[in-house]
């Protein structure tokens, strides 16, 4: 008997999540936003599994973006942000990936993005804003034509048309929905009914979520029902939005986790020290997603005095004082 | 003697003069954030600092690293998502000011935050847009970060990311844009304005110990300075606030 019986068909480990469901070729939206709740053992698995061909379509991302791509799991990227905050303002394998010509790549906005989500969640084939009049985001195309037709890619990348409420002239954006085949999220809380609970800032993880086939969810812990539903004001998602949960403490190591723990300054000075380097960052790979076979062995790496000066004060959400240079 | 203070250190005091009390401010990264807190510490308490991660007047005991730092979630009066950020930068009845950087930024205040050279085969590639597209488009002024040196204010961007005044006069509000457009140019030899007609950028205040030759030579456009004053310095009691309560552990200062 399982200790969770509500989600048993849905508990799994971190190997069988994206054996199951991240196919090559795949389009895939990453939960958190730079520095804070990447789904890194996710992005780890990914990698040690040497998924091709992926599809990423996301707003602001960091640390899982650049090892995803630095690894070479990516082909496509749609994309607002590519940075880990002032430990590399813009993200290091990404960048390197553009200028060498090996990314096929679309730029939008945060919001654009994000919007994008929302219509894909509620089943709306485009979405109007105004955001981005004016400016290169609607004057060039980052795809080339050839692939305009294939799989989950828009046949353009935006259209502009004339408000139909007004009379005047008035113009507005539209943008095509994104219903990625994926969508992964790291979470604090998982009810053992399946209920998901983030805490902090959710980002565009909710539209992300449910505007996906397949919602992969990597947690702090387990928590029972009769707490999660003492406070459903404070829930995320509910259980029948979620196929995949991988209980991972710490799963989102070297980014932040409110009120579980800080990002990592050591690791993230480190992974910018060596991720310039194309054989630097071949032996970092080496050392810490493809030498090691589970994500403990991965934390045991880190060490539990990072671990500890990393911990959180669960009341204020962050490690205080901790050194962050 | 003179009061002796940083490049970062006037840039944020110099941002921050321009917020006032009730304001909604629109954080980035970097200096940005010092500018930010700096203002609501120093010139308006009632201000609201808020990021397009969700995050709405945090407590910033701890300088924020990046949007999404922990640190803006702790002590909020709501923390939220990117949507619910956006329908903020944007209401009609909010008056909000964004702070932003570029790494390129033309006379009429359009900024590069994505490529320099080919777009699609850059000679070097940046983050991107975020979110400053959006409160570009949104904001009702945006006051823009910029290391003054002349491959940085050109005369053509090599990719527009975010609309400023666009090709000046009205032509903004042409595009569909409702409101809005550059405020301000913080440097770190200068401060520039946008003039009320043309929209086009002038020197409003140069620096202490600047000369107006040195921000005219490493300006890759004119710009008129008829109008430009000697900035004040910042006080002792500005650079005490800046160090000891903005970023104590002098993270970016």
């Amino acid at each position: 008997m399982s200790m969770y019986p509500e989600i048993a068909d849905k508990l799994m480990g971190l190997d069988e999540a994206v054996k199951r469901f991240i196919k090559d070729g795949c389009q895939l939206a990453i939960g958190g936003f730079t520095i804070v709740r990447n789904p890194m053992a996710v992005a780890y698995e990914i990698v040690r599994q040497r998924v091709k061909d992926i599809h990423l379509v996301c707003h602001s991302h960091g640390q899982a973006l650049d090892v995803l791509i630095g690894a070479g799991c990516v082909k496509r990227l749609e994309i607002a942000y590519g940075g880990n905050g002032r430990y590399a303002p813009t993200c290091i394998r990404f960048k390197k990936a553009i200028q060498r010509g090996e990314l096929q790549f679309e730029d939008y906005s945060n919001y654009q993005m994000s919007l994008r989500f929302l219509a894909g969640a509620l089943g709306i084939p485009f979405i109007s804003t105004k955001s981005g009049l004016g400016s290169d985001l609607l004057n060039l195309e980052g795809f080339p034509k050839e692939i305009r037709r294939e799989r989950k890619v828009a046949i353009k990348k935006f259209a502009i048309m004339q408000n139909p409420f007004n009379e005047e002239e008035d113009k507005v954006v539209l943008l095509p929905a994104l219903t990625p085949d994926v969508a992964l999220v790291h979470a604090q809380y998982v009810g053992d009914d399946g209920t998901v609970r983030i805490k902090g800032l959710t980002f565009a993880d909710v539209e992300q979520a449910k505007s996906a086939d397949i919602v992969i969810v990597t947690c702090e812990e387990i928590i029972p029902r009769s707490f999660i539903r003492l406070d459903p004001d404070q829930n995320t998602l509910p259980p029948f939005f979620v196929d995949a949960i991988v209980k991972v403490p710490y799963g989102a190591h070297p980014t932040g986790c409110l009120a579980f723990y800080d990002y990592d300054p050591k690791h993230l000075n480190l992974y910018k020290k060596i991720a310039g380097d194309d054989e630097l960052f071949k032996q970092y790979l080496d050392e810490w997603v493809y030498g090691v076979s589970t994500f403990d062995e991965y934390l045991d790496k880190v060490g539990r005095k990072m671990l500890f000066k990393i911990k959180a004060n669960p009341i204020v959400g962050y490690a205080q004082g901790l050194d962050r240079k | 003697m003179a009061i002796k203070y940083t490049d970062n250190e006037m840039m944020s005091i110099s941002a921050g003069r321009f917020i006032k009390d009730g304001d909604i401010v629109f954080a980035g990264t970097g200096v940005s954030m010092l500018a930010a807190t700096a203002a609501k510490r120093i010139y308006a308490p009632k201000a609201v600092i808020f990021f397009e991660t969700g995050g709405v007047d945090p407590v910033l005991d701890e300088i924020p690293m990046a949007v999404s730092d922990l640190r803006v979630m702790s002590g909020t009066c709501l923390n939220s998502g990117l949507i619910e950020a956006f329908s903020i930068v944007g209401h009609r009845k909010l008056h909000t000011i964004a702070f932003l950087g570029a790494a390129q930024i033309d006379k009429y205040g359009n900024l590069n935050t994505t490529v320099i050279g080919d777009y699609h085969r850059p000679k070097t590639r940046f983050s991107g847009s975020g979110g400053a597209c959006d409160v570009s488009s949104f904001a009702s002024g945006v006051i823009t970060f910029m290391q003054h040196e002349k491959r940085r204010f050109v005369e053509k961007l090599d990719y527009l990311t975010s609309v400023g005044w666009y090709k000046g006069g009205d032509s903004r509000k042409e595009l569909g844009l409702q409101r809005g457009g550059a405020l301000a140019v913080v440097t770190n030899l200068c401060v520039m304005k946008f003039d009320d007609e043309t929209k086009e950028m002038y020197l409003s205040e140069y620096y202490p110990g600047i000369s107006v030759e040195k921000i005219v030579e490493s300006t890759g456009f004119e710009i008129d300075v008829s109008r430009a004053v000697e900035s004040l310095p910042p006080s002792e009691e500005n650079l005490r606030v800046l160090r000891e309560e903005v970023d104590p552990q002098r993270l970016i200062l």
